[in-house]
């Protein structure tokens, strides 16, 4: 074919990128519609218990701080793989391991106050229902994402991680970034607008 | 081979089943959605032999439901979505010279999503019954509306099996339309520039990026039901405080750009089909894409037309009902554009460019009565009647299906290596044309009568009797096409004419290699320097390349 003319390369993106900016774009309007339900049905709810009766700043502000400070982790930790530090890598990983298990402990602690304290449960009533379903699928994908980076860590380990993954495990930490944005859009919206 | 003896059979099914190669996928993709089209089919054809005559007992009210419920539910994720999905991996990296799509795996485990939540659906036929054995199909519509699909009022499982089966095979073609992203964006084969890919890689680009937005959506309606239905959650319970209208607003903003998703790949196959047929360059190929970005974008805000009727303040009715007049803009674009192409070219009239003309004519009349239905005083007059049933088969049948067949008879010779009889694919169109005709105009009539639709029978006396009785006419006519095409199938893989790699001196990439294409596509990996690489090849002395 004739190439003459032909306006040569590209520099398309590595395929990665493009998948990965999907499945956020995509997970992106996964947690805009919940967000939207919840605002939609924000001071609805028919019976008690309200927000502002149940919902306390204290212990979810320690949970917040602990997983922003884990974006900052796992961006030291990729820092380190870049440079070939495997032990250094291994820490910063298992910090941000240990910071995301806080969260989410940190949640189980929140929610068995809720459910044995203040009788809030899925199905007491509207607000019950809108706030389990929308921090309990954060919640989720923060699981998902600490037993992704927990395989990450387990077969680093084992030496199978290398300078060259670099970016496969920047993938990851794309999704991790990704689940701390949101908490942030969750933190203001449950407990900063809708209390 | 050691211990077992060589099985062919069963060795080319484990060949299918584990297969990651995109063509294989796009095969299986598309035979699954003529599959359930000949099933959603029979389901219309038996709704149309109990509406033909008044208060005829042939289908009792409860089947009639689950009938129509099942028959759209189908139609929209069983035939339309695995169709245009299985056209895009088949033919995307062939397009646009790669080897395969981005990600192979993820692509058949998409596939599987689907198949699987495919057959979920229809075991609701054998598991819907559920523990209060109270009914076997879904039976709520096929959009689903709250509160009709609360426990109270949708008791045992079928509901259940409409949200966890459609949620799965959601989830397939997310993982579908991201790999479609990507292929589209990083694949392409030297030379080729985003303004050099073909048009139908442009218009699934747009396809592909409306499924990543509104498919979430639609999984998280489906999610709200199913803890409500099963963990006595309170999304959708008035008495709780709860806004049953949020499943619609929600249900809606996926609906609507999803009959886009469904038609903008029917107007891919169209863009391909006339340039070809008309032996000249598509007209206005910038302003096609422009068209098409513009119509994904305008789609995501004209949701609330769907619900006109459901007591919306007056401000927001005006601006849905004007957003929705904008679709015409660059709707009217695109058709004007085709007509353009046609004009003055040296037109031949074969099969794929009979559908893609067909397309173009009742697509431009679907779209009208669907401007009419975005008049709201009209829209309120009109909701829930069979006029809304004949608009929107207007442009799903003789929109979307006939851009199916036009790409169907057009690539089959690429797929397997052998044209479809002219002869009979000819007789198809006239009698799908009729019989589509015949079927759903008067159809309109009846919605103008003020025949609601969804209704299971209707009485004597009323003016519905002759309107009724020619859709059901109009529904037999059509049954000869589709038998027509069916036999031509069978009969054109057995004894076809050979294609050659090109039989209809086409122009894009897919033309250059073998039909079948081998397994790795290209022997080497394709230099573009146009839009139409294929000219270039065949005119070194006057390429297109010069001109554009």
């Amino acid at each position: 074919m004739n190439t003459s003319t032909s306006n040569t390369s590209l520099n398309m993106l590595p395929p990665g990128h493009l998948g990965m900016i999907s499945v956020i774009v995509t997970e992106v309007f996964f947690f805009a519609s919940l967000i939207v339900v919840y605002l939609a049905y924000l001071g609805k709810s028919i019976s008690g218990p309200m927000p502002s009766d149940t919902l306390e700043l204290g212990l979810v502000s320690f949970n917040t701080i602990a997983l922003l400070a884990s974006s900052a982790t796992i961006v030291l930790a990729l820092k380190a793989l870049r440079t070939g530090n495997n032990v250094r890598f291994l820490t910063w990983l298992l910090c941000t391991i240990a910071l995301g298990a806080w969260f989410l402990i940190g949640t189980g602690i929140e929610w068995k106050g809720l459910i044995v304290d203040d009788h809030l449960r899925l199905q007491t009533n509207l607000f019950g229902t809108t706030f389990y379903t929308l921090v309990g699928f954060h919640a989720f994908h923060v699981t998902f994402g600490v037993f992704a980076l927990f395989v990450i860590w387990c077969l680093g380990l084992k030496g199978c991680i290398k300078q060259k993954h670099h970016q496969n495990i920047e993938y990851v930490s794309w999704y991790w970034h990704f689940v701390d944005t949101v908490w942030i859009a969750v933190f203001l919206v449950v407990y900063v607008i809708g209390r | 081979m050691t211990r077992e003896a060589y099985n062919p059979l069963s060795s080319k099914f484990h060949d299918w089943v584990v297969t990651v190669d995109h063509k294989k996928l796009g095969v299986m993709y598309i035979v699954t959605g003529i599959l359930y089209l000949i099933v959603a089919g029979s389901e219309a054809l038996m709704m149309r032999w109990q509406l033909a005559i008044p208060n005829n007992d042939i289908l009792s009210p409860d089947t009639f439901n689950a009938f129509f419920t099942m028959h759209g539910t189908t139609m929209i994720f069983l035939v339309g979505m695995p169709i245009l999905l299985g056209a895009a991996n088949y033919f995307i990296p062939l397009m646009i010279g790669a080897r395969d799509m981005a990600f192979p795996r993820l692509n058949a485990f998409g596939f599987w999503l689907f198949f699987f939540g495919a057959l979920l659906l229809y075991f609701s036929f054998l598991g819907g019954q559920g523990l209060s054995g109270e009914e076997g199909a879904p039976n709520v519509g096929w959009f689903a509306y709250a509160p009709l699909t609360s426990t109270t009022f949708s008791p045992g499982s079928a509901t259940d099996y409409w949200v966890i089966s459609l949620f799965v095979a959601g989830l397939g073609s997310i993982m579908t339309a991201i790999n479609l992203v990507t292929t589209i964006l990083t694949m392409r084969c030297d030379g080729m520039t985003l303004m050099k890919m073909p048009l139908f890689a442009w218009m699934m680009l747009v396809d592909a990026a409306l499924i990543l937005i509104v498919l979430p959506p639609l999984a998280v309606i489906q999610i709200m039901l199913l803890l409500d239905r099963q963990f006595g959650a309170h999304f959708f319970d008035a008495q709780a405080g709860a806004d049953p209208l949020i499943w619609q607003h929600l249900f809606w903003f996926f609906g609507h750009p999803e009959v886009y998703i469904l038609i903008i790949p029917g107007f891919a196959y169209i863009s391909e089909v006339i340039p070809v047929f008309s032996r000249k360059v598509l007209f206005g190929y910038p302003l096609m894409v422009a068209a098409t970005v513009s119509i994904g974008f305008i789609s995501l805000g004209v949701w609330a037309h769907h619900m006109f009727a459901v007591g919306l303040s007056p401000a927001v009715l005006a601006y849905f009902s004007g957003a929705t007049f904008l679709v015409g803009v660059p709707t009217g674009m695109k058709i004007f554009n085709w007509i353009a192409t046609m004009w003055g070219g040296h037109i031949r009239f074969a099969t794929p460019m009979l559908f893609a003309t067909g397309f173009v004519s009742m697509f431009v009349l679907g779209g009208l009565t669907g401007i009419m239905l975005a008049v709201v005083p009209m829209d309120w007059q009109l909701s829930d009647t069979y006029f809304v049933v004949g608009h929107f088969h207007w442009v799903l049948f003789g929109g979307l299906l006939f851009a199916i067949f036009s790409g169907f008879f057009y690539w089959f010779p690429k797929v397997t290596g052998r044209l479809l009889n002219e002869t009979l694919g000819k007789w198809q169109f006239w009698f799908l044309f009729v019989g589509f005709l015949v079927t759903f105009g008067p159809m309109h009539m009846a919605g103008f009568e003020g025949m609601p639709r969804r209704i299971y029978t209707f009485m004597p006396g009323r003016g519905l009797e002759l309107w009724n009785m020619l859709s059901s006419i109009g529904a037999a006519i059509q049954v000869v096409g589709f038998i027509l095409f069916v036999i031509n199938v069978f009969w054109s893989l057995r004894k076809g004419k050979i294609a050659g790699d090109d039989p209809w001196d086409a122009w894009t990439l897919e033309w250059s290699t073998t039909s079948p294409p081998p397994p790795w596509n290209f022997a080497e990996t394709p230099q573009i320097a146009s839009r139409r690489p294929l000219w270039d090849l065949k005119h070194p002395d006057d390429p297109d390349w010069k001109y554009e």
